[in-house]
């Protein structure tokens, strides 16, 4: 080492420092040398030094730390001024306890805790959309408080805004959906039929998820990350003071905003993607134009249409559910705003999956 | 050695046409600590974030240990800006990192340190804000004033030559301010480090200022410098007087 000299004798170890000490690393042949002898005392001298940072004073703060481990004297002289009473104030203050770290459990209690934590998480949840469609069902009949402008601008997005995503997708999946048919329906020679399975499956159901899917993406993270800095910035607080239900003010515009626009971007879906299945059918299947919309429009029956639209409208409440769920229970910093996002993409599709096997049952039972 | 950390030249300061600051010319000694003091909306802040490099200046310019900081090439302004630490209003603290990852990273980004000197350091910063034992605890965790001590740990963590104080005592009850501004002497006067602060809480500014400047928004120019103590002796104009009195008329003070 350049700045920094050490020798012992007698039991007396003298370290001195000398030049500039600056960004420098630990010493370790100091320490090493320390921990071989047995020292009596340790002197420190700094006559020499002329500049120096915060790496000195983590030596002298080792070496202080050494000295009073082993009983050994210590002695600093010559210390530039400042740098004795940082090392004073650095050793003033006791540390607080340790924080108390989480106890290890085994795994019956983590099991238990985790089956605790699903039952309370779902309890939770229903109590809030329970509230939250009470809210959205009586609002016609009461007066609730919240912000018309906040509810137009919603519409905006969750409509006019999201419609070309909307096109652009379910044209690209009437595209695929003509394309997987046609393989299968070629062999037959019955191309012609890509039009009605296009169509039946678009205005059925494809429609639907794939709006949902999209705006569960785009518009339940949008306002699960809104609630969520709202939440961050004790604004949902502000709210609570001020006696003003969240569940009106900032559940029910979104609830109603996504309800109105999910079957109208579905009926789009449902359109864009029979015509993503005509240029299949049209530029690589031969067929002509005329025929794809006449088997497409005999294929377009009003019960399957209906159902795709129901399906939206409950995908719609489900969406905006999950996101303003996840908004309102975010934590208070910047993690948890992304957490909570991610689970409202997450949840939505989850509960849309869950949503349709239901309704797919029930209309199977009652024969739609 | 170079006397004048911050120099400013006919700088002004706004957001595209609306200026808040016109032609100030200051500046800043080594171990100074400098209070920049102004009523609301006069800009202190913007100029704080011009000084720091976060904002450009709309016309000026100023040198930081005299390089000209907004010309100077990226590498030059890195190298600049580890020179300097920053503590923030709320402390600006990664909320995903403990205190000592957040003490931490500037070290690890900007050092060659040994993980064991990083350890090190970052225990004795944190022992020198008083904030010892709280190495693994989250901001979250911690109290408003407490979170600005640890921030300001983070700001110490490379030993810079200038720290910037954005209203240190917003929002800490009197005890704590006391405690920071105490804290702020004690860095400026054992670290030799200069402090730039902007805040307009007078017991703050009269405890620490060695030297200041008063931002007029009326004006958009300085129109006090020196001494916050000689300004409340003879303020150069009402404005300076009614600030530095709480707003009371300025009654001349006779020995």
């Amino acid at each position: 080492m350049e700045n920094i000299d050490y020798q012992t004798s007698n039991g007396i170890l003298t370290v001195t420092f000398k030049g500039k000490y600056l960004k420098k690393d630990l010493p370790v042949l100091l320490f090493e040398t320390i921990h071989k002898h047995t020292l009596k005392e340790i002197k420190v001298d700094a006559q020499t030094l002329s500049a120096w940072d915060s790496s000195f004073l983590i030596v002298l703060l080792r070496l202080y730390q050494f000295a009073l481990s082993r009983n050994i004297n210590f002695s600093m002289v010559n210390l530039p001024s400042g740098a004795d009473k940082l090392l004073k104030l650095s050793l003033a203050v006791p540390p607080v306890k340790e924080k108390i770290k989480l106890q290890q459990s085994n795994f019956l209690d983590m099991f238990g805790g985790f089956i605790l934590d699903v039952y309370h998480t779902f309890m939770k949840g229903a109590s809030f959309a329970f509230s939250n469609l009470k809210t959205f069902f009586l609002a016609p009949f009461q007066k609730p408080v919240f912000r018309h402008v906040d509810f137009l601008f919603t519409l905006q997005d969750c409509g006019p805004k999201a419609l070309p995503i909307v096109l652009l997708i379910s044209f690209m999946v009437g595209l695929i959906l003509a394309f997987v048919g046609a393989v299968q329906l070629q062999t037959f020679g019955a191309q012609v039929y890509v039009a009605s399975l296009v169509t039946i499956g678009m205005t059925r159901i494809m429609g639907a998820i794939m709006v949902g899917i999209i705006m569960a993406g785009r518009t339940g993270a949008a306002f699960a990350a809104t609630i969520g800095t709202m939440q961050v910035n004790e604004e949902i607080d502000a709210l609570k003071t001020m006696g003003i239900k969240t569940e009106e003010f900032l559940v029910l515009p979104r609830l109603k905003a996504l309800v109105i626009t999910m079957p109208i971007l579905t009926m789009f879906a449902d359109f864009a993607g029979i015509l993503g299945g005509a240029a299949v059918g049209v530029l690589a299947l031969d067929i002509p134009y005329s025929e794809y919309f006449r088997y497409a429009y005999n294929a377009w029956i009003l019960k399957h249409f209906l159902v795709g639209l129901f399906h939206a409208f409950i995908f719609g409440f489900i969406i905006a559910l999950s996101g303003c769920y996840f908004g309102i229970n975010c934590g208070r910093n910047a993690n948890s705003v992304g957490l909570s996002t991610t689970q409202a993409v997450v949840y939505g599709i989850v509960w849309m999956i869950i949503a349709t096997g239901i309704i797919t049952f029930c209309l199977q039972r009652i024969g739609v | 050695m170079m006397n004048n950390v911050i120099l400013t030249k006919n700088l002004s300061v706004g957001y595209g046409s609306k200026v808040l600051l016109k032609n100030a010319d200051f500046a800043v000694k080594q171990k100074d600590i400098f209070v920049i003091m102004g009523g609301s909306g006069c800009g202190k802040s913007s100029l704080l974030k011009v000084l720091t490099g976060l904002m450009l200046p709309l016309e000026g310019s100023f040198d930081l240990f005299g390089v000209d900081f907004n010309r100077a090439s990226y590498e030059r302004q890195l190298e600049l800006r580890q020179k300097t630490g920053i503590l923030y209003q709320s402390g600006a603290l990664f909320s995903s990192m403990t205190l000592a990852e957040n003490v931490a990273m500037p070290l690890t980004q900007y050092s060659n340190y040994s993980k064991q000197t990083i350890d090190d350091l970052v225990h004795l910063k944190l022992s020198l804000v008083g904030l010892s034992g709280y190495e693994d605890y989250y901001p979250s965790e911690i109290s408003g004033g407490m979170k600005k001590r640890a921030g300001l740990a983070r700001a110490l963590a490379l030993d810079p030559q200038i720290v910037y104080f954005d209203e240190p005592s917003a929002g800490l009850d009197p005890v704590s301010s006391a405690r920071l501004d105490e804290l702020m002497l004690e860095i400026n006067a054992n670290l030799g480090t200069t402090l730039v602060v902007v805040t307009h809480e007078l017991q703050s500014i009269f405890t620490i200022a060695n030297n200041s400047i008063y931002l007029d928004a009326t004006t958009k120019t300085i129109t006090g410098l020196g001494n916050p103590h000689v300004l409340l002796k003879n303020p150069p104009n009402e404005r300076i007087a009614q600030f530095l009195t709480r707003g009371k008329e300025h009654e001349k003070r006779t020995e």
